[in-house]
């Protein structure tokens, strides 16, 4: 065999396949030059002018203002409310997501189960929906007259809530739909994950004489550690985005309740453009997310040492 | 033994209740979608529409001019899926297979950009849109989504499996690589090209804040776009609203319910070595 390989080498010169190498990757690599890492290393250059209207129109407008964009943001009430908003989000509705994620796979994959493939194609169905569309179907269900939700809360006494008019309810209403959006999606991982553990893990356990609370904690979840880490990492990395929630459902309101920094980024940059200061929030959204995922990922070296 | 079918009860209680609450905002929309005007918006709230009618569909199409917004979706999510289907399996199978100086480098930097937000590129893409002259074009749309650094990933994962013995036969036989990519490696991946194809397709349909910046004349705007400016002029018409939202969200679910089983087994099987 060795020797074959040995032949087939001395056969194909190394310039042809080096030549094949590039010359596949050449329309995928040129394409995600161009179109994302040259606009990302732009956008660094752009957060240090005054990028805004006028230069637009023309660029030669564009002057160079060093760190004010960061400076004055940090000095901008919308700012740090967009920050708060958007952590809130993250804090709450990513562990909540994950949660569910996790009790729908459980769930799914319980031995006496039957239909399995069934309750998985309806729980994973919210996460095929477009996003702008069921936002819109949620708007009515939360409406606080004729929704849904206020009708069941009033069948058992709470009285009718302005989900969306009310700042204080507004984020909850959010981070309900995106819950119900988006728990499909890592409930397919937590299946996949709870399937690979193996199954005489649980029968030494059952020999031992753990019940079922205890195998879950003993047995499952141990296993389960690596599957939640990459669940944990891509649910926040993706719910530090916030966007197209408050878009549809709120405007960033009621009095900027549920701004959060991307919508503050997409306002400042394409409804004023500001692009200067958009992009700065911008970069400062990619340090919250790069920090938050070396907390993560040292924190998971932290437990499986 | 009793124990024991207490809890399968208890457990299919909770995986009903489970299933009702995610079927119901998708079940609403459709039954709303069907009634008369007005009726959406009565106490006590209404399930199911006493007398059907298919008003809305015809006003979306008439009045609101949805089909040509159908047209623009589809043509881009289509174009996309087809174009970044062969850009990604080529690289994919030429960094997972093929050797050559430099292969490993490129990847380690490629691979960086998965942790950079996309909407870090954003406002500079758009400025480079406006100097192409492609805003307010499906190529505006377009390109950006023809290569994609996950879709490259999931690709060179899988055909990472694919013998070099194979590889190295057909060229022996004289096979150009351009030929070997066709005939050998495209229906050897061809589980996770489909699984790919589905993944680009549902995504790039219901793409949001892109197509929102780079499409501002209402004649190019896709169907999330066109639904997101309708609603604000049309929030009292819950019914005709529930229509345009069944339109934007058949297509999907249908792709969806259609090849489901290529389209779970891949997220499935690349997660979990990912």
């Amino acid at each position: 065999m060795s020797s074959a390989r040995a032949q087939i080498a001395a056969k194909t010169p190394e310039w042809r396949a080096g030549r094949a190498g590039w010359l596949f990757i050449a329309p995928a690599i040129t394409l995600i030059a161009v179109f994302f890492f040259l606009p990302v290393g732009a956008s660094l250059l752009l957060s240090i002018t005054d990028f805004d209207l006028y230069a637009v129109a023309n660029p030669s407008n564009v002057r160079i203002v060093g760190t004010r964009n960061y400076t004055d943001l940090l000095q901008n009430p919308t700012f740090w409310l967009a920050l708060k908003n958007t952590f809130y989000f993250a804090l709450v509705g990513g562990p909540l997501t994950v949660a569910t994620s996790l009790g729908a796979a459980l769930l799914v994959n319980a031995k006496a189960v039957r239909f399995k493939t069934f309750f998985r194609t309806v729980y994973f169905l919210p996460f095929v929906t477009t996003l702008v569309a069921v936002a819109i179907v949620w708007r009515y269900l939360y409406h606080p007259q004729y929704g849904f939700l206020n009708y069941a809360l009033g069948a058992v006494g709470i009285h009718p809530i302005d989900w969306l008019g009310d700042p204080r309810w507004a984020m909850p209403a959010i981070i309900l739909l995106a819950v119900w959006k988006n728990f499909g999606y890592n409930m397919l991982i937590f299946i996949a994950g709870l399937q690979s553990v193996p199954e005489d893990l649980y029968e030494a356990a059952a020999l031992d004489g753990a019940g079922a609370v205890r195998q879950f904690w003993h047995v499952t979840l141990p296993n389960l550690a690596p599957t939640f880490f990459f669940v944990g990492v891509v649910t926040m990395i993706g719910y530090f985005q916030l966007f197209a929630e408050p878009y549809v459902m709120t405007a960033g309101g009621p009095l900027g309740a549920t701004t959060s920094l991307v919508l503050f980024m997409y306002e400042e940059g394409f409804r004023w453009w500001r692009l200067g200061v958009a992009a700065s929030i911008a970069f400062l959204l990619f340090l919250i997310i790069l920090v938050w995922t070396a907390i993560q990922l040292r924190l998971e070296r932290r437990l499986a040492a | 033994m009793r124990r024991v079918r207490l809890g399968t009860v208890l457990l299919y209680v909770a995986l009903i209740a489970g299933a009702l609450l995610s079927l119901f905002p998708i079940l609403w929309m459709i039954s709303a979608s069907f009634m008369p005007t007005g009726m959406a918006n009565s106490f006590p709230p209404r399930l199911l529409p006493d007398h059907p009618t298919i008003q809305h569909y015809r006003d979306v199409f008439t009045r609101l001019s949805m089909g040509r917004y159908l047209v623009n979706s589809s043509i881009i999510a289509i174009v996309v899926t087809v174009l970044s289907l062969i850009i990604n399996s080529m690289a994919g199978y030429a960094f997972a297979k093929l050797r050559f100086r430099g292969r490993d480098g490129v990847f380690r930097a490629m691979s960086a950009g998965l942790v950079i937000p996309v909407q870090v590129a954003m406002l500079p893409l758009f400025l480079l849109m406006k100097s192409l002259g492609l805003i307010n074009t499906y190529w505006g749309v377009i390109i950006p989504s023809m290569a994609s650094i996950f879709g490259i990933f999931l690709i060179r994962q899988y055909a990472i499996s694919i013998p070099d013995d194979l590889l190295d036969a057909a060229r022996i036989d004289g096979a150009s690589e351009a030929r070997i990519y066709r005939s050998i490696v495209l229906p050897t991946i061809t589980p996770i090209l489909a699984t790919l194809a589905i993944w680009t397709f549902l995504t790039t349909w219901n793409d949001f804040m892109w197509p929102l910046i780079v499409l501002s004349d209402e004649r190019r705007y896709t169907l999330p776009v066109a639904l997101a400016s309708l609603v604000g002029e049309h929030v009292q018409d819950t019914e005709l609203m529930m229509a345009g939202s069944v339109l934007t969200v058949l297509p999907v679910v249908i792709v969806f319910l259609v090849l489901q089983r290529y389209y779970i087994q891949g997220v499935m099987a690349g997660s979990v070595k990912g």
